[in-house]
C-alpha cells in the first residue's frame, strides 16, 4: 500500500513536472508572439503588409511557408544583417535590399521571427534566443 | 400635444440643417490667402479671395519625359514625396495611396504625382524601376524628378511638406508622409497622413467630395 502511495506521489510530480514545462514553453510562445507582434509593426509591417502580404515586387509576402521553413536558420541572419541577395518567394524572384537591424538584441530577433513563423499560414512553434545566436554565428556561409 | 409639436418641429429642423449641411460640404482651403480685387465676366469690380496656388512646374517624368502641370491642370491631384531607398514611412504610405489609386481607377480626373526627394540616385530609370515594381503603369500616376532646388522648394513653399537632407536620419533624409489633395485650380484642399489608414480613408472620402463640389 505505501509502495503504491509513493510511487503514485511520485508519478503525479514528475508528470505535474512535465505538464508546467510545457506549459511553460506554451507560454514562451504567446509571450514572444505577443512581443514580436509589436516590433512586427514598429519595424516590419510597412514592407511586409499587415497580414504578410508584401508590397508588390518590392517587397515578398510572408506567407510562403515552404520558404519559412526550409530557411528557417537563415531568417535571424536576414533580420540581423539585412537582404542582400536574390530570393525565390512564391515562385517569384526577389532582387531588391532589406534593410538591416542591427538594433534589435537576440532575444527581440527571436521575438519577432516566432511572430513570423506562427503567423500568416507558417506554423514553425518556438524559436529560442539561444538560437537565434547559435544560428548568426553562421550567418556568412 | 404641444410637447408632440414641439418635438416634432425640433426634429424636423435638425434634419433639416443636417440635410443643407451635406449639401454644401466643402473642403477647407489650405495655405496663405489674401483679399484683391477683381472685375467680374461684366466688368464690375468685386473683393475676391485668392488661395494659394501651386505655381507652374516641369519636371522630368519616369520615362525622362519633361512633364508640368498640364498633366494634372484642370483635375483633382494627390502629390507626395518619397524617395525609391527609403525603408520607413514611404513603403507604407505607398501602399496606401495604391489603394486610392484602385479605389479612382475608372477616373481620369483623379491623378497621383510622386515627387522624389533623393536627387542624386531616383534618376527617372530608377523611377520607372519602382513605379513598375509597385505595381503602377500608366499615365495616372506619375513620378517625377527634378533639381533639389525646385523639388525642396516646391514641397515646402508650394505643397507644405516640410523635406530634407539629414545625415542622422536612417536613410539620409527626413519628410513628412503627407498626401496633398489639389483641386482642379491648382489650390490646396486637404493634407492626410499617408501612413495612417484613417487619414487615407478620409483622403478617399474627400475626393469625392471635391470632384461633386460645383465649378
Ligand atoms: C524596407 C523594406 C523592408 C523592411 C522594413 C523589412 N523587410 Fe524583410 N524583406 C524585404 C525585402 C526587399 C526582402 C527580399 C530581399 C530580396 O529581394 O532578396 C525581404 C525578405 C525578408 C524575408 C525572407 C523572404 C520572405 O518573404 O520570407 C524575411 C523572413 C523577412 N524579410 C523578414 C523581415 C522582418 C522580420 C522584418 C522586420 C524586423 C523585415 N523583414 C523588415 C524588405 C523589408
Amino acid at each position: 500500500m505505501r509502495k503504491y502511495l509513493i510511487s503514485s506521489v511520485f508519478l503525479l510530480a514528475i508528470t505535474s513536472i512535465i505538464y508546467s514545462c510545457q506549459s511553460q514553453e506554451k507560454m514562451d510562445l504567446q509571450n514572444y508572439i505577443a512581443s514580436g507582434r509589436d516590433i512586427y509593426i514598429a519595424k516590419c509591417q510597412n514592407c511586409h503588409g499587415e497580414k504578410g502580404e508584401g508590397l508588390g515586387e518590392l517587397a515578398p509576402p510572408l506567407t510562403d511557408s515552404l520558404f519559412i521553413k526550409a530557411n528557417k536558420s537563415r531568417l535571424a541572419c536576414f533580420v540581423k544583417n539585412g537582404v542582400n541577395e536574390p530570393l525565390v518567394v512564391h515562385g517569384k524572384e526577389y532582387k531588391e535590399k532589406m534593410p538591416a537591424f542591427p538594433e534589435l538584441t537576440n532575444i527581440e530577433v527571436a521575438q519577432v521571427l516566432v511572430f513570423i513563423t506562427n503567423s500568416f499560414g507558417n506554423k514553425e512553434g518556438f524559436y529560442s534566443y539561444d538560437q537565434v545566436s547559435a544560428d548568426l554565428i553562421d550567418c556568412r556561409k | 400635444m404641444n410637447k408632440i409639436i414641439i418635438t416634432t418641429s425640433i426634429c424636423l429642423t435638425l434634419i433639416i440643417s443636417l440635410s443643407s449641411c451635406q449639401q454644401d460640404k466643402k473642403l477647407p482651403f489650405y495655405g496663405e490667402r489674401h483679399a484683391e480685387t477683381v472685375r467680374d465676366a461684366a466688368g464690375i469690380e468685386k473683393i475676391d479671395t485668392v488661395y494659394q496656388t501651386i505655381p507652374n512646374w516641369s519636371f522630368l517624368n519616369q520615362d525622362s519625359v519633361v512633364t508640368t502641370n498640364k498633366l494634372t491642370d484642370g483635375k483633382v491631384y494627390i502629390a507626395d514625396f518619397f524617395f525609391t531607398s527609403c525603408t520607413t514611412i514611404c513603403p507604407t504610405m505607398h501602399r496606401n495611396l495604391l489603394t486610392v489609386y484602385n479605389d479612382f481607377q475608372n477616373n481620369p480626373d483623379v491623378m497621383f504625382v510622386s515627387h522624389t526627394i533623393d536627387f542624386k540616385y531616383d534618376k527617372p530609370s530608377a523611377l520607372k524601376k519602382y513605379a513598375k515594381k509597385l505595381g503602377v503603369e500608366g499615365p495616372r500616376w506619375t513620378f517625377l524628378y527634378g533639381s533639389k532646388d525646385s523639388i525642396y522648394t516646391i514641397a515646402e513653399k508650394s505643397y507644405l511638406v516640410a523635406v530634407g537632407e539629414d545625415n542622422k536620419a536612417k536613410d539620409g533624409y527626413i519628410h513628412q508622409g503627407y498626401l496633398v489633395l489639389v483641386d482642379k485650380d491648382r489650390h490646396i484642399r486637404g493634407a492626410y497622413d499617408g501612413t495612417k489608414v484613417e487619414q487615407v480613408d478620409q483622403l478617399k472620402k474627400d475626393i469625392s467630395i471635391l470632384l461633386a463640389e460645383k465649378k
